[in-house]
């Protein structure tokens, strides 16, 4: 496998990644974990004239949540950071959920939370849990920081909303005001294959009362599917197995797969149903356990 | 005192394998890693399309880029008339396309350039005019009368069929479906797979215009068999072509072929009087090398009442791809299919076989396997699995009830193959006794509460390994013996070469084992080379798991020529008459005085210091083994799953393989040898497949599409072992290296239709992915990976 000739800097600031990426005009690629755009090079689907490498710029591999419970995870903060991570499991279990099915475990290592976000990969899970999560991007360039809202971040299949010289300097997810639940749930062929169909759902609860839902969709798209929309129908309520069906039915209906090797449009909304009924439905057990 | 034959790594000994020494600390040295002053590097340009006429093809842009030596096209290839190359099933392949290319991947030009970089920017460059045709991708469009004749290029050639192909007794057949209570049918489609070492393939072409002598480092799993035949292609002598296959990064039957790019880089390194290495990519091996299966697999069983079987009949449609380029012996169009139902007593059998033109990539190798036995092993147990069901038959009694007893050896079946030795029912008994198959029926009932579906799947088969003999077994008319050449060194050290070639199956180790046993030299003390032309003994090479049945053979019968010799020196210096002489392992002594002896030590350094008068000094040997007959190993493989009915997704609970393969020289490395096996198997039945759209562009063309299984998903599997010696080889063994991936996948597929049997549904094609298990649990019906045909 022999990438097209490029260029390589390895810049030591933000300040003069983003300046490299300013004077290439768009013809730059940034690197962090690779695990994306160098199989991307080694296929020559992508070509670009220069690569800016930030794996020395200290400061970005920072992994933090704020007084206010908000989560801050910088570009270098690893997939493996994430999974082998305490802070998860209890304030934000739809990550937690999802840290240990993306990719696989040589991957995990390696790429980054925030590149595969970048990457904007339809199948991408990361992307997914910051779409039910209501997360933002905080991208950098010449002109200094800005954040945008997940929903307005991934325009398309490989697109976002970065200008060629901004670079995505941190995700930011906020914390749940009353009880965190949630879960992500994944169907694959294979460990690191991309998801045939994969559900993020988190919920903001107080008691047994669901005060925010959000659900996500990998897989069952041309896009990662916002369904957030459809699960808000269990805002105000508990989860109860009525609820929870309407819901689960709210989200399958948001789904738009298509047909193909992996499955036919019908099974794979069948599978985004049977996961938002299983999260919930394991949810609910849980608390009604634990009162 | 006779030496422990343990403790100097003799045969039974689980000796680690020597050559992963270098292996773990990556200092094995592949195709990839040599380097020679002056060499360039090859990129090949790849059709995008699956079936188009070439127009044109403009070079002139790939030529201008800086650090290209030389392009090359069809028309260069022609000028040498080597456009076209004979393949191993008698059919012509070409190597650069001239008129048409006939599937995606197919070698369209070359560029030779001082780097590989440079080389793979200019291949960019070339302009290919297209002017497409319509694409067969299956035997059923390949029929259609309307359809293109994919082999223009073939005189008499008037359709897109290969062959036409029977064995067996029709009327007697015939009659015993007459004669039958019950008639059982299966339809199935073996998927089409790749071999996919994770080394690709590749060569170093060296050819010294001085000397006249060319030299191919090159991926091969048998490089005699490349040696004669380029020393035929390409018209060069025979004592002046040296083929070197160094390391292989595995083989499993990818690496039997002659691939264009070899040829490509013979002639590049002939006309540009440098070294001219080519190495493929993973998606380049993925597209354009030798795939296996892509069988259609039909059959029926003619029942008796009570469960005998009277006779089977079955077709195969199987698709080649665009060339006939199967590695097979030449007797046999559909390899060696016919072993189908060997373990079982079947008076009558009858096989009908079809091969079609497609365009897709040529191979039709034998993926670990001996050549189209696992697509027999898999309809085998298929059928028997579906017959037992129509018969309303226990699965375990039915096979009891026709397996092969132990009295009835040496056995004949009814398409003539001798299996000659067998404890078939004490396998399978092991193994249902390790599953537990006397409570399996409640413990299903206990799962369907949880609302889970568990099944389990038997699959027992005994397969012909170790291809020849040679009076019914060749390859290109090349005879399939093997041979192997030993000498032994003035200090009772040894070096052992043999016409095989080791790609992962242990040969440097299992070798000096059998050399160990036969001599008492301890394993350590000997060196094992192979794969080099100059200086291995002529050999048909490693695949069909021919290696420890021939050419481990082959190792015993030089070891005991050279016990033979040693005796000599040893009465010499013992100053008695030879037959007066006794061995014991790593010693002669003076019978009736075992304290008076020499070791084999002393022998090697007499046999060049101190030879009795007439005999000839050294201590070296060969010998060339034709086997009398195929080995027959047995398996059971017996497997336990459990689906999620709301998803389709199944886990293996639990898999049992007992097997028989005669005597083990080491068990470690034929525990290793099952272990992969399985693992394959298991690829096979739940995730690996390639697979191609309407326009014949290859869906599986990279590790995201076409799925190899990792430690995360692949079960565990207990392993026991039953040894029935073969009763011809030397020393006992059979082949195993390919029963786990041949008789591997029915078990798991049996399992799961074992737990969908409530539901009607009678097969569901590999790979059983959860959403076809899916589909057939709501509809009932059986769910076939046959593409949808498209009308006219």
């Amino acid at each position: 496998m022999y990438p097209s000739r490029f260029e390589y800097d390895a810049p030591k600031t933000l300040e003069e990644a983003i300046a490299i990426l300013d004077r290439s005009g768009g013809e730059a690629k940034v690197l962090a974990g690779g695990q994306s755009l160098v199989p991307m090079l080694k296929l020559r689907f992508a070509s670009p004239e220069r690569i800016v490498d930030i794996n020395g710029i200290p400061g970005l591999d920072s992994f933090r949540v704020d007084a206010d419970g908000t989560l801050r995870i910088g570009a270098l903060v690893r997939h493996e950071d994430m999974e082998n991570s305490a802070l998860l499991e209890k304030s934000f279990p739809t990550l937690a959920g999802a840290a240990s099915l993306v990719a696989d475990p040589i991957v995990r290592v390696r790429g980054t939370f925030v590149g595969s976000v970048c990457h904007a990969d339809p199948q991408g899970d990361w992307a997914a849990t910051m779409v039910a999560l209501g997360g933002r991007i905080v991208a950098q360039g010449p002109n200094g920081r800005r954040e945008i809202e997940m929903s307005k971040f991934v325009l398309g299949p490989f697109v976002t909303a970065l200008a060629f010289n901004e670079i995505a300097v941190e995700a930011v997810i906020p914390g749940a005001k009353g009880t965190a639940r949630g879960g992500y749930l994944k169907l694959e062929r294979r460990v690191g294959d991309f998801a045939t169909a994969s559900v993020a759902v988190s919920l903001d609860m107080t008691g047994a009362t669901v005060n925010r839902a959000g659900c996500a969709l990998a897989g069952v798209g041309g896009r990662t599917i916002d369904a957030n929309e459809a699960i808000s129908l269990l805002n105000g309520k508990e989860l109860t197995e009525a609820n929870i069906a309407a819901a689960a039915e709210a989200v399958a209906e948001a789904a738009d797969p298509r047909t193909d090797h992996r499955g036919s449009a019908d099974y794979k909304r069948h599978i985004v149903k049977t996961f938002v009924t299983r999260i919930l439905t394991g949810i609910a057990r849980t608390d009604q356990k634990a009162a | 005192m006779a030496l422990d034959e343990l403790k100097i790594g003799g045969m039974g000994a689980s000796r680690r394998r020597v050559e992963d020494n270098r292996f773990i600390r990556g200092k094995g040295q592949y195709v990839d890693d040599i380097v020679l002053p002056g060499m360039l590097h090859m990129e090949i340009l790849r059709s995008p399309v699956a079936h188009a006429r070439i127009k044109s093809i403009d070079t002139s842009a790939a030529w201008e880029v800086p650090g290209v030596r030389l392009v090359m096209t069809g028309d260069t290839m022609a000028a040498r008339n080597l456009a076209w190359m004979p393949t191993l099933s008698y059919d012509t392949q070409a190597v650069l396309a001239t008129d048409k290319v006939r599937f995606q991947g197919q070698e369209v030009a070359a560029v030779i350039a001082d780097d590989p970089y440079i080389a793979k920017d200019a291949a960019s460059k070339i302009i290919v005019e297209y002017e497409q045709l319509p694409a067969i991708v299956n035997p059923m469009q390949a029929q259609d009368p309307n359809s293109p004749l994919i082999r223009d290029d073939k005189e008499n050639q008037t359709n897109n069929k290969v062959f036409d192909w029977e064995i067996g007794d029709k009327s007697a057949t015939d009659r015993a479906f007459a004669d039958a209570d019950v008639v059982s049918k299966i339809q199935l489609h073996y998927p089409r797979s790749h071999p996919s070492p994770m080394e690709t393939c590749g060569s170093i072409a060296d050819f010294d215009r001085a000397t006249g002598k060319l030299t191919v480092y090159m991926t091969s799993q048998a490089p005699h068999i490349v040696r004669a035949a380029v020393a035929m292609v390409a018209e060069l002598p025979e004592h002046m072509i040296r083929i070197v296959s160094p390391d292989l990064g595995g083989g499993f039957g990818n690496k039997v072929p002659i691939y264009p790019g070899y040829v490509i880089s013979i002639l590049a390194s002939i006309l540009t009087e440098h070294p001219v290495k080519w190495v493929e990519d993973k998606s380049s091996n993925l597209i354009s090398t030798g795939f296996g299966r892509d069988v259609y697999l039909q059959g029926e069983l003619a029942l008796r009442k009570d469960g005998k079987i009277l006779g089977m009949r079955m077709h195969t449609v199987s698709d080649h791809g665009a060339f006939f380029a199967d590695a097979q012996p030449t007797k046999f169009k559909i390899g060696l299919m016919h072993s189908t139902f060997a373990c079982y007593d079947v008076p009558a059998a009858h096989l009908t076989s079809e091969g079609w033109y497609t365009n897709k990539a040529p191979g039709g190798v034998a993926y670990r396997c001996s050549f189209r036995v696992t697509e027999a092993m898999f309809f085998q147990e298929r059928m028997i699995h579906a017959a037992a069901d129509d018969l309303g038959m226990d699965q375990a009694e039915f096979r009891r009830v026709n397996l092969v007893k132990d009295d009835m050896f040496p056995y004949r079946t009814a398409f003539g193959f001798l299996t000659d030795s067998g404890q078939y029912q004490k396998c399978l008994d092991l193994g249902l006794e390790a599953i537990g198959y006397s409570t399996f029926a409640q413990e299903q009932e206990e799962a369907r509460k949880r609302g889970k579906l568990l099944g389990l799947g038997i699959s027992t088969m005994t397969e012909p390994l170790g291809a020849g003999n040679s009076r019914e077994y060749d390859i290109i008319g090349i005879k399939m013996f093997d041979s192997a050449e030993l000498r032994v060194h003035m200090t009772g050290k040894a070096i052992l070469r043999t016409g095989a070639k080791t790609q992962g199956q242990g040969h440097e180790t299992t070798w000096a084992q059998i050399v160990a046993h036969e001599l008492g030299i301890p394993a350590d003390d000997i060196v094992v080379e192979e794969g080099d032309t100059d200086t291995a003994p002529f050999g048909m090479g490693t695949y069909a798991s021919r290696s420890t049945p021939v050419a481990g053979a082959a190792v015993a019968m030089v070891a005991r020529k050279i016990r033979a010799k040693a005796r000599k020196i040893a009465a010499h210096l013992l100053e008695v008459s030879e037959e007066d002489i006794e061995w014991e392992l790593g010693r002669f002594y003076v019978r009736g005085n075992q304290e008076r002896g020499v070791t084999i030590q002393d022998c090697a350094l007499a046999a060049y210091s101190n030879v009795p008068d007439g005999m000839e000094p050294g201590l070296e040997n060969n010998a060339y083994y034709d086997p009398p007959n195929l080995t027959w190993p047995f398996a059971a493989y017996i497997c336990k799953v459990e689906i999620d009915p709301e998803t389709g997704v199944w886990d293996v609970l639990q898999f049992v393989a007992v097997d028989d393969c005669g005597v083990r020289i080491n068990p470690l490395i034929v525990e290793g040898q099952i272990m992969g096996g399985l693992t394959e198997a298991y690829a096979m039945a739940s995730m690996q497949y390639i697979t191609f759209d309407e326009e014949g562009n290859c869906i599986g063309s990279n590790y995201m599409d076409y799925l190899l299984p990792t430690a995360w998903e692949t079960p565990g599997f207990e392993l026991y072992e039953v040894v029935t010696p073969c009763p011809h080889h030397p020393i006992g063994a059979k082949g195993i290296g390919e029963c786990a991936t041949v008789g591997g996948p029915a078990a798991f597929v049996n399992a799961v239709m074992n737990a969908l049997k409530h539901t009607g549904v009678r097969n569901v094609d590999m790979p059983l992915m959860p959403n076809r298990v899916y589909e057939a649990l709501q509809t009932g019906k059986d769910v076939s990976g046959m593409p949808p045909v498209k009308a006219g």
